[in-house]
C-alpha cells in the first residue's frame, strides 16, 4: 500500500520555497506551452470557422490563395450559366466572382505598415457568407469608394475606424462600417463593392469565384466538371477544404511550440529533479524509518513520483491560469499563404489546459524518477545513520 | 516449563570494510533469548551491539550464522518479505524517536497499520488504544514538533507496539531524554514484558536504564563478554 497523499501535500507545503521556486518555475513552462499551443489553436480556428460546406471555391489552378489567383470574366460569365447551380428566389444564380487584392496599411501601435486583404464582393457573396453581419456604421454603396472593414481589424490598424481612410497609391477608400465575421478568417478582411474594386485598382479579371451548387449532387458534378474542361484550368473544391488547407499558417508556430515547449520542459525537469533530490537528502532517515516499519522500495519509489507529480500539477495549475486572461485576446500574425496580416484569437481550451496540466504532471514525475530511485535503493541501516 | 526462545541465533558474523580495512563487528555469536525477556545489550560504542539488534530486528544482514525470530531464519528472507515481516512481527523505538514531522500523533502510529487490511475503523481503534497505553491520547492531533521528547518517545512507543509485534527492539530509546522522561519511557517498555508478554530487547550505555530489564547482556569487540 501507498502512503497516505496528505504525507506528501504536506511535506511540497512544508518546503514552501524551494516548492515555490519549482512550481513557478513549471508554471511559466506550461503557460508558454498552452500559449504558444493556444495560438495555433486560434489560426486553425479562424479558417475552420470560415468556409460553408454547401459552396465552392474557385480558384485558377496551381495558386495557392485567392490573392494568387486569375479568373476571367469569360470564365465567370461561362459557368453562371452552369445547370448546376442554384438559383435564389429572384431565379439569379447563387454566384459571387470575387476580387482579392492586398493594401499594405500603417499598424495602430505604430511599429511600421503590414498588408491586408480587400474583398471586392457581391451580393450574392454577401448572402454566401451569412456569418459576416454589420456591427457598426452601414454596408458600402455599389458604385462608390467605400469599405467596410472587419471589427476585428480596424483595432490593428490605424485609418480603420467608421470615418478613417484607407489609402492606396492615389486612391482614398472611405470606411463606413465595421463587421464581425464570427472568428472566421473574413476577420482579417475588408470589403468593398467587387466592380467598384476592379475599376479602382484597374484589375480586368477576377480572383475568385464563390458559388452555391443545387445540391450534393450537383457539387460534385461541378466539381469534377470544371477540373476536367482543360480550356478553363481552374480548380473547384469545397469552401471548407480551401479554407481547412490555409491553416498551414499555424504549422510554424506548431513547430515553434514544440522546440520551446521541448528545450523548456528540460529545464524544468531538471529544477524539479533538483527539488526532489534536496528533498530525498533531507528525508533519508524518515526513508529508512519507513522502511523499518515495513514499506517496500517499490513504496518509497512510488511516494516520491506522486510529490514530483504533485509539486508540478500545481505548477500546471498556476501556469494554465497565467495562460487564462489570454483566452479571447485578439492579435494578428502574417498568413503564409496571402502574405498579408491575419487576424486570430488566442483560444485557451480546456482541452488545451488538461494538456498542460498532463504535461506538467510529465515533467513532475521524469524529474523525480532517479532521485525516487535513489531514495529506495539506499540500505535501510545506511538511511537510518543519516543525520 | 521452559519458556519458548523467541530469539536463537547461532555462530552469528558481520564484518564490513571500511576503507581498506575490514572490520568485524560481530564475531562468531551464538545467544538465545525466551519469549517475554526484557534484555539489554550493553557495552562500549562500537562492541557491536546495534548491529546485533539491527540485524535480529531484519534491518541488517550478517556476513554467516543464523537467526532465527519465532522460528523464521530472517536471514535468507529476500528484501521484500523481510519488510512483511518486519511490519508484522517487531516494534522499533529509536534513540531520536524518528517521527515522521509532517504528520501528527496519530497519523504517525498509524503508518505500520496501513500496511495491513485492517479498516479505518479497526485501524482508528488500535491507535487509540496504542496512544492511550502510553497516556497521549488527548496530544493525538498534535504534531511532532508541538511534543516534547518524552512525549515523542512515547509516541514512538505507541507507533512500535499497535500492530501488536511479539518483539520490540529498541536501540537507546533513553539517549535523548531527561530523567523523568527516560524513567517514563522505560517504565512503559517495562509493563509491556510484564502485563502484555512482549519480549522487548534494548540498547543502551545507561546501567540505569539496565536495571529495568530482566537480564542484561555485554558485548566487547564484538564478542558476548558474561551472558
Amino acid at each position: 500500500m501507498a502512503l497516505p497523499l496528505k504525507y506528501n501535500f504536506r511535506n511540497v507545503i512544508v518546503r514552501w520555497r524551494s516548492t515555490l521556486a519549482t512550481v513557478l518555475g513549471i508554471a511559466l513552462v506550461v503557460a508558454v506551452f498552452v500559449l504558444l499551443r493556444a495560438l495555433a489553436r486560434g489560426i486553425e480556428a479562424s479558417s475552420a470557422n470560415t468556409g460553408d460546406a454547401r459552396n465552392i471555391l474557385v480558384v485558377r489552378k496551381g495558386s495557392q490563395a485567392e490573392s494568387g489567383s486569375i479568373v476571367t470574366r469569360e470564365h465567370f460569365r461561362t459557368i453562371q450559366y452552369l445547370d448546376e447551380i442554384a438559383r435564389n428566389e429572384r431565379g439569379e444564380p447563387i454566384i459571387s466572382a470575387e476580387l482579392v487584392l492586398i493594401v499594405s496599411a500603417p499598424r495602430r501601435n505604430g511599429t511600421g505598415e503590414a498588408n491586408t486583404l480587400i474583398r471586392g464582393v457581391t451580393p450574392r457573396g454577401m448572402e454566401l457568407r451569412p456569418q459576416v453581419k454589420l456591427v457598426d456604421g452601414r454596408w458600402f454603396v455599389p458604385g462608390k469608394r467605400e469599405v467596410v472593414v472587419a471589427r476585428r481589424l480596424a483595432a490593428r490598424f490605424a485609418g480603420f475606424e467608421i470615418g478613417g481612410v484607407i489609402k492606396s497609391g492615389q486612391d482614398r477608400l472611405a470606411v463606413v462600417g465595421h463587421f464581425d465575421a464570427a472568428g472566421s478568417a473574413f476577420d482579417s478582411e475588408s470589403w468593398m463593392d467587387a466592380d467598384e474594386a476592379r475599376s479602382i485598382f484597374d484589375r480586368e479579371n477576377y480572383s475568385s469565384i464563390l458559388l452555391r451548387p443545387a445540391d450534393a449532387t450537383a457539387a460534385t458534378n461541378l466539381i469534377t466538371r470544371l477540373e476536367r474542361d482543360k480550356r478553363l484550368a481552374l480548380r473547384a473544391e469545397r469552401e471548407v477544404d480551401y479554407y481547412s488547407k490555409q491553416t498551414m499558417t499555424a504549422v510554424p508556430i506548431k513547430i515553434l511550440a514544440g522546440l520551446l515547449g521541448t528545450a523548456m520542459s528540460i529545464g524544468a525537469v531538471f529544477a524539479a529533479m533538483n527539488t526532489m533530490y534536496a528533498s530525498v537528502a533531507s528525508r533519508t532517515r524518515e526513508v529508512g524509518t519507513l522502511r523499518v516499519l515495513g514499506y517496500s522500495r517499490r513504496a518509497i519509489v512510488l511516494c516520491f513520483l506522486i510529490e514530483g507529480a504533485l509539486l508540478a500539477a500545481m505548477g500546471g495549475v498556476v501556469g494554465c491560469l497565467l495562460a487564462l486572461p489570454l483566452n479571447g485576446y485578439a492579435t494578428g500574425t502574417m498568413d503564409f499563404q496571402s502574405f498579408a496580416e491575419t487576424v486570430f484569437q488566442f483560444r485557451v481550451t480546456p482541452d488545451l489546459m488538461l494538456m498542460g496540466l498532463a504535461f506538467s504532471v510529465i515533467i513532475g514525475v521524469a524529474g523525480s524518477l532517479l532521485p525516487a530511485l535513489r531514495a529506495a535503493r539506499l540500505p535501510v541501516i545506511v538511511a537510518l545513520k543519516s543525520i | 516449563m521452559t519458556v519458548p526462545n523467541i530469539v536463537t541465533i547461532r555462530d552469528l558474523t558481520k564484518t564490513y570494510q571500511q576503507g581498506e580495512i575490514n572490520v568485524t563487528a560481530l564475531n562468531n555469536i551464538s545467544l538465545d533469548i525466551e519469549a517475554g525477556e526484557y534484555l539489554t545489550l550493553m557495552g562500549p560504542s562500537g562492541s557491536g551491539k546495534s548491529t546485533l539488534l539491527h540485524i535480529i530486528a531484519g534491518v541488517d544482514r550478517p556476513t554467516s550464522g543464523e537467526c532465527r525470530v519465532q522460528g523464521i531464519d530472517v536471514t535468507r528472507l529476500n528484501e521484500s518479505d523481510l519488510a512483511d515481516w518486519r511490519n508484522q512481527n517487531v516494534g522499533f523505538v529509536f534513540q531520536s524517536f524518528n517521527l515522521i514531522p509532517v504528520l501528527t500523533a496519530f497519523e504517525n502510529v498509524e503508518l505500520p497499520l496501513l500496511l495491513t487490511r485492517l479498516s479505518r475503523k479497526q485501524r482508528r481503534e488500535q491507535v487509540n488504544t496504542a496512544l492511550e497505553l502510553v497516556g497521549l491520547l488527548d496530544r493525538r492531533h498534535h504534531l511532532p514538533k508541538q511534543l516534547s521528547g518524552g512525549q515523542e518517545q512515547r509516541v514512538a512507543i505507541a507507533r512500535a507496539i499497535v500492530t501488536d509485534p511479539a518483539l520490540i527492539v529498541a536501540d537507546e530509546p533513553t539517549g535523548n531524554l531527561d530523567s523523568a522522561s527516560t524513567q517514563e519511557a522505560l517504565g512503559i517498555l517495562q509493563s509491556l514484558t510484564r502485563t502484555a508478554g512482549k519480549t522487548v530487547i534494548m540498547v543502551t550505555h545507561d546501567p540505569k536504564a539496565a536495571a529495568f530489564g530482566s537480564r542484561s547482556i555485554h558485548l566487547e569487540k564484538g564478542e558476548l563478554v558474561n551472558e
